[in-house]
């Protein structure tokens, strides 16, 4: 099974306005850089992004808010965002804020064939609203539905044509659940090698999943908040 | 004196037991990492994907890979592991961390925390504030008595949006540390030279104040 494409160009044919995206990262560590630029180019407006975070004003998904390219977020933290915070609070931009841990769970369930399940994060608070509470082992849980997408990119470190991922460090994240819920997963890597050469032990996302795989062109990676400490 | 940042951080560090996998939040609760008291090993978790969080790298170092949850770069330990967003939270959820470290805007007497909005002023999101608490078996908050303002943040009730409800059993702030019992906050410890009147005036809660209030001691 051959998922390698030649490019970003073919990586993203068939993304339309309108249409539900899920994007891995965490801040902008494992963000599918190539992808989100290729986004920029193609103007695909009113999109529905699902991210735990928004990147910064000029990076990672501040570059689709910036172009006014996203109607709505769901994410879980978008602090390092001033253009994201201004754009919500006029009314510019929906955003549905949801626990982390949740976030993560209903990718996963999406991508799993678990349609709900109940979790005791956010009970008692806005984010409860309207949704349905029952009682295990004595403490209240609230029902949260499985998240899926029309498309879903993920950044992995490395990937073979089969569609297989491997992930570096923190830059996994997101990107395991993400590429199992995807209707299509594209997957953008740092290194991309023949079928064979992974060993199937080590792993991380199995090539099921995966329906198209290109090595990016370049990786800036660029890191938020450069913290030393003196020897 | 009250507390800096450093002092609550350092005060909470002697919270930590041997052999315990912890949990802290972005801002004062990161700091605790840099006083683990001597002849104790406890080993951190990053809630976006690492157990065995380090110190910062040197300048030079730096691996645009390797974050907190507070987009920090940082280093791994001798036996890290990295894993992915939900297998992080099931270790939360799951209850498999000992203590949880993290901020407040407000603390009220049965327990609850506001830490992530301030309706139409800030709305940075929950992030993984949610799962923590309400998950947690051991929560200790490290937050400023009171604002900016001097209006306290220990409270009866809370205003701001919640993050999690009657979950809060240990508060540290600049002045002191407090316990929440049967509906009440308790004073446990006062900062050293810190007065018990203090104390008392920049409670808003009902605060429970023994006959004699030791100090914290470092």
């Amino acid at each position: 099974m051959n998922k390698q494409v030649k490019n970003v160009e073919e990586a993203l044919v068939g993304i339309e306005d309108g249409m539900t995206l899920m994007l891995g990262g965490f801040g902008l560590c494992g963000i599918p850089e190539n992808s989100i630029a290729q986004l920029v180019k193609l103007n695909v407006k009113n999109l529905t992004c699902i991210s735990n975070n928004a990147g910064v004003d000029d990076f990672g998904l501040g570059l689709l808010l910036q172009g006014k390219q996203i109607k709505k977020m769901i994410s879980s933290y978008v602090g390092e965002n001033a253009e994201f915070e201004r754009q919500m609070l006029s009314g510019e931009l929906e955003v549905d804020l949801i626990p982390q841990g949740s976030l993560a769970e209903r990718c996963r369930a999406g991508g799993a064939g678990i349609p709900a399940f109940f979790t005791p994060a956010g009970y008692g608070t806005e984010v409860a609203e309207g949704k349905e509470v029952r009682i295990f082992n004595g403490k209240p849980h609230i029902l949260e539905s499985a998240l899926t997408a029309d498309f879903a990119i993920v950044k992995a470190w490395k990937g073979d044509t089969e569609g297989n991922l491997v992930f570096k460090g923190t830059a996994r994240n997101f990107n395991p659940m993400m590429a199992m819920a995807g209707k299509i997963t594209i997957a953008e890597v740092e290194e991309l090698v023949p079928a064979g050469e992974l060993d199937p032990n080590f792993i991380h996302t199995p090539g099921i999943f995966v329906q198209r795989i290109f090595k990016g062109e370049k990786f800036e990676k660029r890191i938020e908040q450069r913290t030393v400490r003196t020897k | 004196m009250a507390l800096d940042k450093v002092g609550i951080a350092k005060r909470i560090a002697q919270e930590l037991r041997d052999g315990w996998y912890v949990n802290l939040g972005i801002g004062i609760p990161t700091l605790v990492a840099n006083y683990i008291p001597e002849g104790i090993e406890v080993e951190f978790q990053s809630e976006n994907g690492i157990l065995g969080m380090g110190p910062f790298p040197f300048e030079g170092e730096e691996d645009a890979d390797l974050i907190n949850a507070g987009k920090q770069t940082i280093t791994a330990t001798k036996g890290a592991v990295f894993f992915d967003s939900a297998t992080s939270f099931a270790m939360i959820r799951g209850q498999h961390v000992q203590l949880t470290v993290l901020g407040a805007m407000e603390v009220s007497q049965n327990g609850d925390i506001a830490n992530w909005k301030i309706p139409g002023k800030m709305v940075k999101g929950m992030g993984g504030a949610m799962d923590l608490v309400a998950s947690a078996e051991n929560i200790i908050v490290a937050m400023m008595h009171s604002n900016k303002e001097g209006e306290s943040k220990i409270l009866k009730k809370c205003s701001l949006p919640l993050t999690g409800v009657g979950c809060v059993k240990k508060v540290v702030t600049e002045l002191a540390v407090l316990e929440i019992k049967d509906g009440k906050f308790h004073l446990i410890e006062r900062a050293p030279g810190v007065s018990v009147e203090e104390i008392k005036s920049k409670t808003e809660g009902d605060l429970v104040v023994p006959d004699f209030v030791p100090e914290m001691v470092f």
